[in-house]
C-alpha cells in the first residue's frame, strides 16, 4: 500500500466508530492500522446524480465532492460552488507579462544603465534614425510575453487551486472509486467533514437512491 | 462494444448528414455511451499495435535518420551544403520553417478558435490536431535554429546579460519571431498537456500493468475528475482559449513580417499578415485531414471522427483556400496598381519566368483542386478528401516556395539575378523533418489518448441534465426526435 502522511495518522486516532455492517451487505471489520476515508456513493444517470449533489449541498457537509468523467455544466449550481479566483490569477499573470516585455525591450534596446554592472547595461541601439524606443517597433514582443507569463499562470493556477499534483489519493484504493474517470458518477462525502458518521452519512446516501454505496479505506502499512 | 447493423449504419448515416437545421447532428454514432467509449480510445494506447503502425514507424524512422544525417554534415561542414546563394540568401530553411508553422495554426484553430465558437464538433479531432501542432512546431524550429550557422551559440537569440553588453535588437521582425514561435511552442505545449491530464486519469484507471499505472498517474498529477477540479480546470480551458486565439493569429503575422517589412519587390505587402493566417489555416486542415483519415481508418474510429466531422473539414478548408486565391489575386492586381516598375517585373516574373511551373503548381493545388469541395459527393468521401488534402499540402509547400525564391532570384539589379537550386542536404533535410513529424505523430497514437475523451462524452446525450439552467448546452437539442438521438440510456 502506499505511504501514509501525517494528517491520515491524525484522523485515524480521532477514534471514528467502526461500522457494524457496510453497505450492500458487505461485512467490513476495521483492523487497527485501517482508517475509514470516505463513503462514496454511485449513481445511475447525470440527473439522480445532480439531485443528490443538491441534498449533499443543503445536508450541509463541507468535505464533500462529486466526481464524474467530464465535466458536467450545472454541477456548480447544484453543488452550490462558488466561481472560481483563476481569471484573476490569470488577469495577474497577464499583467506582469505586459510590464516584463514592455521594461524588457526598452531596457535592452532605449536605454543605458551607467549605475549597473556592465552585463545588465542596455543598449541603446540607432537603427536608421528612428526612435530608440516606440510601441509599433515593440508590441509583438509586449504580446508574446503577456501571452507567455497568462498561459503559465493559467495553468499553474489551475493545478495549484485543484491541488495538482496529489500523487497519493486513498480514493484511488477503491477499484470500483477508479471508474469516475471512465464512467462512473459517484458523491464522496470524506471522513474528515465534521458531520461525517459513519452510519449516519451511509443512511444519508442510501437516501439519495444510489446504484451501490462503498466504505473507502485507507491502510498503514506496516513498520 | 455496440452492435452495429446495417441498419443503424444507415440511421447513423442519415442522421450524421442531416442538412435539417432544425436539429443539430449527433457527434458521436453507433449507440455508444461513456463504457464504450472510454474502451474503444483506452484499447489504443493498450492492446499491442497493429502491423501497420509498426510499417509507418520504420518508414517514419528511416526518414529520421536521413534527418540526423543530414544535419550532422550541416554541422560538419557548415550551412554552405545548403543550395542557398548570395541572391537566394533564404532557401529551404525558410520556406519549411513557414511550411511547418503554417501546418501548427490548425490544430490551435481546433482548440481554440473553434471552442470559443462553440463548435462542438471539434472534441473528436482537437486532440491530435493539437499534437500535430506541437510536432510541426518542433519541425519547424529545425530550420531557424540550423540556419543561424553556428547552432551552438542559439542562445545568442534570447537576452541574457553578458560580459559583451551585447543585447538582441528588438526592432527586428527575426527578433520577433523568436518570441512569438517560442510562445507559441510553450502555450501550446502547456494547453496540449493540460487537455490531456483528466485523459491521463482515465488511462491510469484503466491500466493493467505497475508500470502503465505509476506513468500515467504521474502524468494525470492525480486527477480524479472532482467537480470542483472540473470547474476550475473548464474556467483555465476557456482562458487559455481566449488567449491562443491572438496568440495563433499573431504568430503568422508575425512570420510574414520577415517578409513584408523587408524592401524586396512581392514581399514587401501590407496583405501579407492575413493572407500568410488564411494560408496556414488552409494547409493546416489539410495536414490534419490527412492524418485523421488514415488514423480513424486504422485504430477504427468512424463512430467518433464521422463523415460530418471530414465535411466541416472541407469546408473550413474550402473558404480558406479561397481567401488565398482571393489573395493571389490582390497580389497581382496591387502589383499592377502601384505603377512600381519592380513590383509589377517580379509579379510577371513570378507567373511567366523560369519558376512559372512551381507558380502553376501552386495555383493548380491551392486554388482549383479546393473548388472540388463545393460539391457534397466530393467533399463527404474520404478518398476524394484525401487527394485534396494531399494536393493542398502540395500547394502550400509550393505558396512559400513561389514567395520566397521567385521574390529573391531577381530583385533590383539584373546583374545579380541568379537561380537556386536546392541540394541534397536541403531535400534530405525537408524529407527529414516529416520522418520527425511522423515518427512523433505514431508514437502519440500508440501511447497518448488520441481522442480528447472527456471532452467527446460532454457532447454525449449521457452528460446532459435534463433540469437545471444549463440542460441545453448538450448536443444533440433536447427536441431532437427519438430517431435521431444516440447514445440511449446509462449503461
Amino acid at each position: 500500500m502506499s505511504k501514509k502522511d501525517s494528517h491520515q495518522m491524525s484522523s485515524a486516532s480521532q477514534g471514528i466508530e467502526p461500522p457494524p455492517v457496510n453497505a450492500d451487505d458487505h461485512e467490513l471489520i476495521l483492523t487497527a492500522r485501517q482508517r475509514p476515508v470516505a463513503l462514496i456513493a454511485e449513481f445511475a444517470d447525470v440527473d439522480r446524480f445532480a439531485a443528490a449533489a443538491e441534498k449533499a449541498r443543503d445536508a450541509d457537509y463541507t468535505h464533500w465532492d462529486a466526481h464524474c468523467p467530464m465535466p458536467i455544466h450545472g454541477m456548480n449550481v447544484h453543488m452550490g460552488l462558488r466561481p472560481t479566483i483563476l481569471p484573476w490569477i490569470s488577469l495577474v499573470h497577464g499583467v506582469v507579462g505586459l510590464i516584463v516585455g514592455l521594461l524588457m525591450v526598452w531596457w535592452i534596446n532605449a536605454y543605458t544603465a551607467n549605475w549597473v554592472w556592465t552585463p545588465f547595461q542596455g543598449y541603446e541601439y540607432l537603427v536608421s534614425g528612428k526612435p530608440r524606443f516606440s510601441l509599433p517597433a515593440n508590441i509583438a514582443v509586449i504580446f508574446e510575453t503577456t501571452v507567455l507569463f497568462t498561459a503559465f499562470g493559467t495553468i499553474l493556477g489551475m493545478c495549484g487551486l485543484n491541488k495538482l499534483p496529489m500523487l497519493h489519493n486513498p480514493l484511488l484504493n477503491s477499484d470500483r472509486f477508479r471508474r469516475a474517470t471512465a464512467d462512473g458518477l459517484f458523491i464522496v462525502i470524506e471522513a474528515t467533514d465534521p458531520l461525517f458518521n459513519l452510519n449516519k452519512t451511509h443512511d444519508f446516501l442510501k437516501s439519495l437512491s444510489p446504484l451501490a454505496i462503498e466504505l473507502v479505506v485507507d491502510e498503514t502499512p506496516n513498520k | 462494444m455496440a452492435t452495429a447493423t446495417y441498419t443503424t449504419y444507415l440511421r447513423d448515416q442519415e442522421a450524421n448528414l442531416s442538412t435539417d437545421p432544425r436539429h443539430r447532428a449527433p457527434l458521436v454514432l453507433g449507440d455508444h455511451n461513456l463504457t464504450t467509449v472510454t474502451d474503444k480510445i483506452t484499447d489504443i494506447t493498450f492492446r499491442p499495435a497493429s502491423r501497420g503502425w509498426y510499417i509507418g514507424l520504420c518508414v517514419s524512422l528511416s526518414l529520421l535518420s536521413l534527418l540526423f544525417v543530414s544535419i550532422a554534415f550541416l554541422l560538419l561542414a557548415g550551412v554552405g551544403v545548403w543550395g542557398n546563394n548570395n541572391t537566394v540568401a533564404w532557401g529551404f530553411d525558410i520556406i519549411n520553417f513557414v511550411f511547418w508553422v503554417g501546418i501548427g495554426h490548425a490544430g490551435t484553430l481546433i482548440s481554440a478558435i473553434l471552442f470559443l465558437f462553440r463548435q462542438n464538433w471539434r472534441t473528436s479531432i482537437n486532440r491530435f490536431a493539437e499534437a500535430m501542432t506541437i510536432f510541426a512546431v518542433m519541425c519547424a524550429a529545425i530550420f531557424p535554429a540550423l540556419h543561424i550557422g553556428r547552432v551552438w551559440l542559439f542562445f545568442w537569440l534570447f537576452p541574457y546579460p553578458n560580459t559583451m553588453a551585447m543585447w538582441p535588437q528588438a526592432r527586428s521582425p527575426l527578433w520577433w519571431d523568436v518570441f512569438a514561435v517560442s510562445t507559441y511552442a510553450l502555450t501550446s505545449l502547456l494547453f496540449w498537456y493540460m487537455g490531456m491530464i483528466p485523459d491521463f486519469g482515465t488511462l491510469r484507471d484503466k491500466a493493467k500493468s505497475q508500470w502503465a499505472q505509476m506513468i500515467y498517474g504521474t502524468l494525470s498529477l492525480g486527477w480524479t475528475g472532482s467537480c470542483r477540479q472540473w470547474l476550475r480546470f473548464e474556467r483555465a480551458y476557456l482562458i487559455m482559449a481566449a488567449i491562443a486565439t491572438p496568440l495563433v493569429l499573431s504568430v503568422h503575422s508575425v512570420v510574414s513580417f520577415d517578409f513584408a517589412v523587408a524592401q524586396v519587390p512581392g514581399w514587401h505587402a501590407t496583405i501579407f499578415p492575413p493572407y500568410f493566417v488564411a494560408g496556414a489555416v488552409f494547409g493546416g486542415f489539410a495536414m490534419v485531414l490527412t492524418l485523421a483519415i488514415p488514423a480513424r481508418q486504422m485504430f477504427g474510429l468512424q463512430d467518433l471522427i464521422t463523415t460530418r466531422h471530414l465535411e466541416n473539414m472541407c469546408k473550413i478548408m474550402l473558404a480558406t483556400g479561397t481567401i488565398v486565391g482571393y489573395a493571389y489575386a490582390v497580389e497581382f492586381f496591387t502589383a499592377w496598381y502601384s505603377g512600381e516598375h519592380f513590383e509589377q517585373f517580379a509579379f510577371l516574373n513570378r507567373a511567366l519566368g523560369p519558376y512559372s511551373w512551381a507558380f502553376f503548381v501552386m495555383v493548380f493545388c491551392n486554388v482549383v483542386a479546393p473548388q472540388m469541395l463545393w460539391i457534397r459527393r466530393v467533399r463527404t468521401n474520404p478518398i476524394t478528401i484525401f487527394i485534396i488534402a494531399i494536393l493542398v499540402n502540395i500547394g502550400m509547400w509550393f505558396e512559400r516556395f513561389v514567395i520566397v525564391v521567385t521574390s529573391l532570384h531577381r530583385d533590383f539589379v539584373p546583374a545579380s539575378w541568379a537561380m537556386y537550386i536546392p541540394t541534397w542536404v536541403d531535400l534530405g533535410m525537408f524529407a527529414g523533418s516529416f520522418g520527425l513529424f511522423f515518427t512523433m505523430f505514431l508514437l502519440f497514437c500508440r501511447f497518448l489518448p488520441i481522442v480528447a475523451m472527456a471532452e467527446l462524452k460532454t457532447v454525449m446525450p449521457q452528460a446532459r441534465l435534463t433540469h437545471g439552467p444549463h440542460r441545453f448546452d448538450y448536443q444533440p437539442d433536447p427536441d431532437t426526435p427519438p430517431e435521431l438521438r444516440r447514445g440511449g440510456r446509462w449503461t
